[in-house]
Order: C-alpha cells, then sequence, then structure tokens
C-alpha cells in the first residue's frame, strides 16, 4: 500500500504546489459565471417557484467545478508526465495498475472537491444555501469528481501532445458539463434538446447534486444516482482493462 | 543461485521495425557487464523490456528469477534503472523526488540511505534545491540516485555519462565500482568504448536486434583486436621489404599490427639486420573500439 499512498500523495502534492492556478483560478471563474448570469439572468428566469435564480446556479457551479477540475488534475498530470517522460519513474516501480488508477482517481476528487468547497464559499456572500440532503450531495460530488476523475485518465494516456488533450477537453468534456443543466432545467428547453439531455450522464450528476441542496430536482435523486453510479463502474472498467493492456504507456 | 538475469528467445516488433530478433542472454550475479552496439541496436529496448515498460512479442525476461510479466512486482524490486534521457518531475526538490522514489517501491524510513546516496554523488549541496534548476549534470545524478533508492540488486545503467563532464564521470564510476564491489549486479550500455573496457568484465555487441558477440572483455581484445608496433625512422631511414610490405604509415610513423608478441622480436630482428635507424618506438594496447569494429564489419559481410 505504501506505493499507492505515495503515488496518491505526489499527486496531490502536485496540484497543491501551484494551488493559485488549480484551485484559486477556477474558483474566480465561477465566480465570473455567478455574478453575469444571476445579474443578467435574475429576472429573466424562475427555475424553481421557491428558489431565486442565483441559489439555483450555485449548486449547478459547484459541481461544474469539480467536474471539470477533476478531469484537468488527473488529465493534466498525465499528460505532463507523459511528455516530460518521468512517467517512467512510475513505470519502473512495483505500483500496480488498480493503484494507479486508483490514486490518479483520488486526487481528482481531492482536487475537484477542494475547487467545490471554495466555489461554495465564495457564493455564501450572495445566498446562504439551503442543505436539505447533505448525504446526497457528498455521494453526487465524490462520484462525478471520480468519473472525471477516470475521463481524465484515459484523455491523458490516450493523448500524446496537448492539442489532443485540447480537443477532448472541448469537444466532449466541456458539451457534456454545459448541456447538463448548470445554467438551467432542462425542463426548459425544447423537447428534442430535453430527450438529448436524458442521454447525458453528466446532467444527472448535477441533478442530484442539486437535489442535496433544494430537494427538489428534474429527476429523482434515485434514478441520479443510478446512472451516475453505473456510468462510474463502466468507466472505471474500461479505464482499468485499458491500464492492464499497458495501452500507450507500456508499449 | 538464480542468475541476475535471464532472458529467452526475446523478440520485438514496433511496426514492422524488427527491434529485438530472438535474444538470448545470461548475466550472473554481480557480473559488471557491457552491453554495446551503434545506435537502433536494440540496447534501450532489451532494457525497456527487462524493466516490463514495454512487453515483449514472445521469449520471456527474469530478474533474479522474477519473471518481469508474471511476477512483476518482484522482478522490478530487484532492478534499478537509469533511463537515457535525462528525465525529472520539476514540481519537486531533490530530496521530496528520492523520498518519492523510495516510497513508490514500497519503503518508508529510508532516509538514512537516501542521504547516503545524496552524499555519494555529490549531491548534498542541492538536496532541497528544486529539479527544475539544477544543471544537466546534477540531473543525471538524481537520475542515478533515484535507481538506487531501493537497493536494487540489479542495476542497469542506460548511457549514463552521455554529456556528463569529467568530474561526474569519476564521481559516478567511483560510486558503480564500489555498488559492484558490494555484490550489486551491474549492466552498462555506453557509447564510450574506453569505458566499457576498463569497467566491464563481460561484453555482448548488439546489432539489429541480434547479439553478435558475446564473451568477456579480455576474450574479445585478444579475438579481434591486435597489438600494433609503432615506429619512427631517422632521417634518411628505410624500412626492409619484408616490413615495408605490411606496414600503414600514419602521421609520419610506420604501423605494424601483430597478434602475438614472439612476433616483435622477429621484426625487431629485420630492422637490426637492415640497419634501419630508428628515432621512436612504441607499442600499443589492443582497443575495445578495435574489437567493436571487427564485430560489425565481420557481422555486416
Amino acid at each position: 500500500m505504501t506505493g499507492f499512498r505515495t503515488l496518491l500523495y505526489k499527486e496531490v502534492l502536485r496540484f497543491w504546489k501551484v494551488s493559485f492556478q488549480t484551485i484559486a483560478a477556477p474558483v474566480l471563474t465561477a465566480l465570473l459565471y455567478l455574478l453575469i448570469f444571476s445579474h443578467v439572468l435574475e429576472d429573466h428566469v424562475q427555475v424553481y417557484d421557491s428558489i431565486s435564480y442565483a441559489a439555483f446556479l450555485v449548486p449547478g457551479l459547484v459541481m461544474m467545478s469539480i467536474l471539470q477540475n477533476a478531469f484537468a488534475n488527473s488529465s493534466s498530470s498525465l499528460i505532463q508526465s507523459k511528455v516530460t517522460g518521468n512517467i517512467v519513474f512510475v513505470l519502473l516501480s512495483p505500483i500496480s495498475y488498480a493503484e494507479f488508477w486508483l490514486a490518479y482517481v483520488l486526487a481528482a476528487v481531492l482536487r475537484g472537491l477542494v475547487v467545490g468547497l471554495g466555489v461554495l464559499a465564495v457564493t455564501l456572500f450572495w445566498d446562504t444555501p439551503l442543505l436539505v440532503a447533505p448525504l446526497w450531495i457528498v455521494v453526487f460530488a465524490v462520484l462525478g469528481g471520480a468519473i472525471l476523475g477516470t475521463l481524465g485518465i484515459i484523455a491523458g494516456v490516450w493523448a500524446d501532445k496537448y492539442d489532443q488533450l485540447a480537443a477532448f477537453q472541448n469537444f466532449i468534456i466541456v458539451p457534456l458539463t454545459f448541456l447538463s443543466g448548470v445554467f438551467y432545467s432542462i425542463h426548459s428547453l425544447p423537447p428534442f434538446w430535453q430527450s438529448l439531455s436524458h442521454w447525458n450522464p453528466v446532467f444527472y450528476m448535477i441533478d442530484g447534486f442539486r437535489y442535496g441542496f433544494f430537494g427538489i430536482s428534474d429527476v429523482s435523486p434515485w434514478l441520479s444516482v443510478l446512472v451516475t453510479g453505473a456510468s462510474f463502474a463502466v468507466l472505471a472498467g474500461l479505464t482499468l482493462a485499458m491500464l492492464k493492456s499497458g495501452y500507450k504507456l507500456r508499449s | 543461485m538464480h542468475p541476475a538475469i535471464r532472458i529467452n528467445s526475446v523478440t520485438k516488433h514496433f511496426g514492422a521495425t524488427l527491434a529485438l530478433a530472438g535474444i538470448d542472454l545470461e548475466i550472473a550475479q554481480g557480473e559488471f557487464f557491457g552491453l554495446l552496439g551503434p545506435n537502433g541496436a536494440g540496447k534501450t529496448t532489451l532494457i525497456s523490456a527487462l524493466a516490463g515498460l514495454i512487453r515483449v512479442d514472445s521469449g520471456s525476461l527474469a530478474v533474479m528469477g522474477h519473471d518481469v510479466q508474471s511476477a512483476y512486482r518482484s522482478a522490478r524490486r530487484q532492478l534499478g534503472v537509469v533511463p537515457q534521457e535525462l528525465v525529472f518531475d520539476p514540481f519537486f526538490t531533490v530530496r521530496e523526488t528520492l523520498r518519492m522514489q523510495s516510497g513508490y517501491y514500497g519503503i518508508r524510513n529510508n532516509a538514512a540511505w537516501i542521504d547516503e546516496v545524496i552524499e555519494s554523488l555529490d549531491l548534498g549541496d542541492k538536496a532541497a534545491a528544486s529539479m527544475r534548476t539544477l544543471s544537466g549534470g546534477m540531473k543525471r545524478r538524481v537520475l542515478v540516485a533515484q535507481a538506487l533508492v531501493h537497493r536494487p540488486p540489479v542495476i542497469v545503467l542506460d548511457e549514463p555519462t552521455a554529456g556528463v563532464d569529467v568530474e561526474l564521470r569519476q564521481t559516478l564510476w567511483r560510486f558503480i565500482r564500489r555498488l559492484n564491489g558490494e555484490g550489486h549486479t551491474i549492466v552498462l550500455t555506453t557509447h564510450y568504448l574506453e569505458e566499457a573496457e576498463s569497467y566491464c568484465g563481460r561484453i555482448a555487441m548488439l546489432k539489429q536486434g541480434r547479439i553478435v558477440a558475446l564473451d568477456t572483455t579480455a576474450n574479445l581484445l585478444r579475438q579481434f583486436a591486435v597489438h600494433r608496433l609503432r615506429l619512427r625512422l631517422a632521417v634518411g631511414g628505410e624500412l626492409p621489404p619484408a616490413l615495408r610490405a605490411r606496414a600503414v604509415e600514419d602521421a609520419g610513423c610506420w604501423v605494424l599490427s601483430f597478434a602475438d608478441f614472439a612476433e616483435v622480436e622477429v621484426m625487431l630482428a629485420q630492422l637490426r639486420e637492415a640497419r634501419c635507424p630508428i628515432s621512436e618506438i612504441n607499442i600499443g594496447q589492443p582497443e575495445l573500439e578495435e574489437a567493436f569494429l571487427a564485430v560489425m564489419q565481420r557481422d555486416a559481410e
């Protein structure tokens, strides 16, 4: 277990040492979203009767920050290690592929949670969020971070260059997170987009996460946890098989 | 006792290129072994296969009796590899780097040994420095330290002295020889053949993924390299025709190659008979470079 713990420690230390860029920057970004969208849309959008738009937006932004930063952590760490070549130090060691996966995922979840808590902390200046069902909040935050952290491993292992990773991020991760109901309820969408959103696993992560705050959501949190859990299981299985095969890492 | 390294019929393709074309090799514990060959001969591929960094197409490799695939954890604990590329993680200091490398191998509380490695490689002043601030030579020392942090019985150095100054070379070889003296098996690749000649007890020469020569350094020198008698004649001197036929002119000197020292006597006798005046004479040792070139050319024919 020492090998796994060391790799986890290294991955956490890596983002912690550059926390201005890995934690402060995404918190600021989320804050800007909140300022602009809530200012522009406050009087035009009412998603749930009892909740102001700004309050509605907060959990979505927190979750989006968790997801994007979890992805960024594992993917950027891996691509950097691959491009600079220092991944060899991990590959030479007796750390197993499952330990490798777990260490990268846990560090990604941790980075996501730290950024998420940061976003939540600064939004307290606007509105005190309700915490109707905190357990759901934790479950969706951790599962969502783990899913995106795993996707980050896939992207980081697959990409040979930074622009390939950027493409993965811009064409897969950003659309999935933006078209998931961060800024709106999918019930406000035209039917086609509404049914399309139901195929986006990120929608369930955000909807379930938001349920934890308000106790209301577009779909049942049980459905959301089922979809999120199943997505995690599938992705984790896929990633473990990929790592076990040595794809791109042990050619 | 298991051999330090056992390689059985290993082949490896990269696309259409055959990188390893059936390698069989056994290296005993405690050897100082050299792996020589031109660029692209397969040295680094073979080391990568041994370290589990690549998977071979067929055949098997074992370190201290542990198969590198089926028993990869124990195999990797037995092996320390100094990679050829100057790689480092810019986020950490030298000591952090070494502590983490130690942790990867499951070793905690390793501070005493880490200190010793740092001292032996003259890294003391730089222990708290960030990796990104180090010079190339210092980074190379850290790479060596990283490979030794888990005290592996088998140490593989892939061109450890490429682009390294004289001082570091000496520090490095002193340390490596000490480790070899303490029983560690050393496997070395290098393009500096004089290094291989002075340190390696046994040498394998690789070409296009095959071992084309495998013997003790002394035998390779005996077999492929020749001694040379080098003469500078005094003004007006002329070589007797018998010697003239076999001599090669080089920078104003005549060079006569021979395999056996008995021939020297004959040559000197011929010179004496011809009353040939000599101003300078010396006998050169055979060099591994010659043996290397001879093997590579022999194989090309």
